[in-house]
């Protein structure tokens, strides 16, 4: 489990702690950089946006759809890995999960807020988002529950709060002794996120249940959530869209870039924040086994859908199915299949799957592969639905590309601001993998 | 609760529900259309449909309710070019309607697809759900120079950007008619009371627009014909547009 020999009960509580109490310049300096990049790369298109209107984007009649929905599929996916797989390593009893899941979780955390912001950015007026809510209001109407959107609404705020309370409710304990080690106003600020927490057996007792309870309950709904989201394709009848595969592609898609995702976060923090005592190749290993796993499944899923389109047979299925493979955007697609479906099975050869570097650069490929798919399912097929007359085409705008960038940003700044706020690492579950010390010892 | 119940439903009329109250169809004789596009200029003038300039018309932004689609058949230099004005089929079974998470689209009593702009928060998931590609989405604030705004109609809003927008077989001119009927000793609106502009402006009369209801009424009587088809009628969207194909010698 830990590749620089066992820390003691001590170390873990001073290693973690000082990731949050000794700020350096390095982290300001990083911090200044996202914001300012989110500021001028998000959030300046975008108000640009607002006051001209939709239109300032590459957008236009027969693609209404760009960008904007793409990378909200993307983040919405990157989400994926976080909460489900601490759960599903919680209810399997996996040790390796303890050192990774809580900056793990923080990801689906960030990622579902910047999916959201998609939302606002996508829609034509965002002021009025608020009625896709089941708000009373004075007209007595309510949403439209047969709209996948709405399921979307709903999903995705549930697993929202859902995972928020799972990650707050697992890190009590440590904010408890963040409390313990600090002094002043922050002490009384993490007096009252930690509950008061004291540590008697009947307080673990019920933190283990209700943990537990909650890793069973948000399962099923980051895999409801992921396939909520492919009904927003899947639902209509467009070609290239309308398919059965839909939902289990879209989770299997999602759960393979989160993974993909967690192994950049991880490697960041290992190198970073100086947790290489802690996240060793144990976790590698295992997050790179996962990943080769998951690119099967994936590689299938897409062979399927291939299959599925040609043998279907319809004319309009056909073309779509031409388009993607060798029209405009086809480089993407096949750039795609090599970065998703071959580049993982490297990883079958443990010399890669144990190499940080080389296991980052997959990753990354991984989702910069993820990203472009996501980008041609938005792409390529509702441009070119039915009618060989209104066939039309679709290139992001400088304003789509900008906020794209933008969102990773955003990203990386919450995630920084996140690390000098709750222990990165799950300090109390680090010390159950720990071997009991020995008084000889 | 039961009286609650009872209560409830004495609001409602029976049948309501499962009937249409009208059934306003129309239906177009391809073997007429000569493509000459006065329907997309009556609809442009009626409906306050935004001049969206040169560059956004490039950019395929241009927003046209009825729009006259070109089609070739066979190979040169036997080809035979045919048109299909294609606007909003007002299906009965429309795949945007379920998209909306806002009802901003739904289907009335009058076998319309309505669009409510006020309602819309711009999704654009109507647009892409629609086999037809008719709905068009306000990408800008669109202005009128001056005098131009002088001509709006003001029986029909003015969209501004973020909304989505349709044909509604010029549901103001049926209201009208609907009220007119309604002063009149409650009758029902008669045939041929209500035209929409593009029906009203088409010079060799290949659009015919009525309520298929009504037996008698001169759309019933052109939905009978046997050259009559529905376009993509195998997505079973039910539209209330019936096109007479051309008639082949």
């Amino acid at each position: 489990m830990f590749d620089h020999g066992q820390p003691s009960y001590a170390e873990v509580n001073k290693d973690v702690l000082a990731t949050m109490l000794e700020t350096g310049p390095k982290y300001w300096i990083l911090l200044g950089t996202t914001m300012g990049v989110a500021g001028i790369c998000f959030f300046m298109p975008w108000f640009y946006q607002l006051i001209v209107g939709v239109g300032a984007a590459g957008m236009n009649r027969n693609a209404v759809w760009g960008t904007y929905l793409s990378n909200f599929i993307f983040w919405i996916g990157l989400s994926h890995s976080g909460t489900l797989l601490s759960a599903v390593l919680h209810i399997t009893n996996s040790p390796w999960r303890k050192a990774i899941y809580r900056s793990a979780e923080a990801m689906t955390l960030f990622s579902l807020m910047t999916a959201a912001l998609f939302v606002m950015v996508h829609v034509g007026r965002v002021w009025f988002v608020h009625w896709s809510f089941p708000i009373p209001n004075q007209m007595g109407l309510w949403p439209n529950f047969r709209s996948p959107l709405m399921f979307d609404v709903m999903a995705i705020t549930t697993y929202l709060t859902a995972s928020s309370i799972f990650i707050y409710m697992g890190s009590v304990p440590d904010f408890a002794a963040v409390r313990d080690a600090s002094t002043g106003l922050r002490r009384r600020l993490y007096t009252i996120f930690s509950f008061g927490w004291r540590g008697t057996a009947r307080e673990w007792h019920t933190l283990g249940w209700a943990y537990t309870f909650f890793a069973v309950f948000v399962v099923p709904l980051a895999v409801s959530v992921h396939s909520i989201v492919s009904w927003d394709f899947a639902l209509s009848i467009v070609p290239g869209l309308h398919h059965t595969i839909f939902a289990p592609y879209f989770v299997c898609g999602a759960i393979y870039s989160g993974t993909a995702g967690i192994v950049t976060v991880m490697y960041c923090l290992r190198k970073f924040l100086h947790f290489e005592k802690y996240i060793g190749q144990v976790h590698l290993d295992s997050l790179g086994k996962l990943l080769i796993a998951l690119s099967l499944i994936w590689s299938y899923i897409n062979i399927l859908e291939l299959f599925s389109s040609w043998y279907g047979g319809t004319s309009f299925e056909l073309e779509a199915l031409k388009f993607r493979l060798i029209g405009f955007y086809a480089p993407l697609y096949w750039e795609m299949i090599l970065f998703c479906a071959f580049v993982p099975l490297l990883m079958l050869s443990k010399k890669i799957r144990w190499s940080w570097n080389k296991m980052l650069v997959i990753s990354i490929l991984i989702n910069i592969g993820m990203l472009t798919e996501r980008f041609i399912i938005v792409a390529t097929s509702q441009p070119r639905k039915f009618l060989p007359d209104a066939f039309g085409f679709y290139f992001p705008s400088w304003i789509e590309i900008s906020i794209t960038i933008g969102s990773f940003a955003i990203f990386a700044t919450l995630f920084l601001i996140f690390i000098k706020w709750v222990p990165s690492i799950s300090i109390y579950e680090v010390k159950e993998t720990l071997k009991p010390l020995r008084r000889d010892a | 609760m039961s009286t609650f119940v009872e209560k409830l439903r004495s609001y409602r009329k029976p049948g309501y529900y499962d009937e249409f109250d009208y059934h306003w169809t129309m239906t177009i004789d391809l073997d007429r259309c000569t493509g000459c596009e006065a329907c997309v200029v009556a609809c442009q003038a009626e409906n306050n449909l935004p001049i969206v300039g040169e560059e956004r018309f490039a950019q395929s932004r241009e927003i046209k309710w009825i729009r006259i689609e070109r089609y070739w058949e066979g190979e040169y230099p036997n080809v035979k070019m045919g048109f299909i004005p294609m606007l909003c089929q007002q299906c009965d079974d429309a795949p945007c309607e379920t998209a909306c998470p806002v009802y901003a689209t739904y289907h009335n009593q009058d076998g319309l697809n309505t669009q409510i702009y006020n309602r819309c928060i711009g999704t654009r998931t109507c647009a892409v759900y629609c086999p037809y590609e008719v709905r068009y989405f306000n990408w800008f604030t669109y202005t009128w120079d001056e005098p131009l705004e002088q001509q709006l109609n003001p029986d029909v809003s003015v969209r501004e950007k973020g909304v989505m927008e349709k044909c509604t077989f010029c549901i103001q001119r049926i209201r009208i008619a609907k009220d007119n009927a309604k002063d009149d000793d409650e009758r029902r609106v008669r045939d041929g009371e209500v035209v929409p502009a593009c029906v009203q402006s088409c010079p060799t009369e290949a659009m015919v627009f009525g309520n298929s209801k009504d037996p008698g009424s001169k759309v019933s009587k052109m939905m009978k014909n046997p050259r009559g088809y529905k376009v993509l009628e195998e997505l079973n969207t039910s539209p209330s547009i019936v096109y007479l194909t051309k008639a082949h010698s």
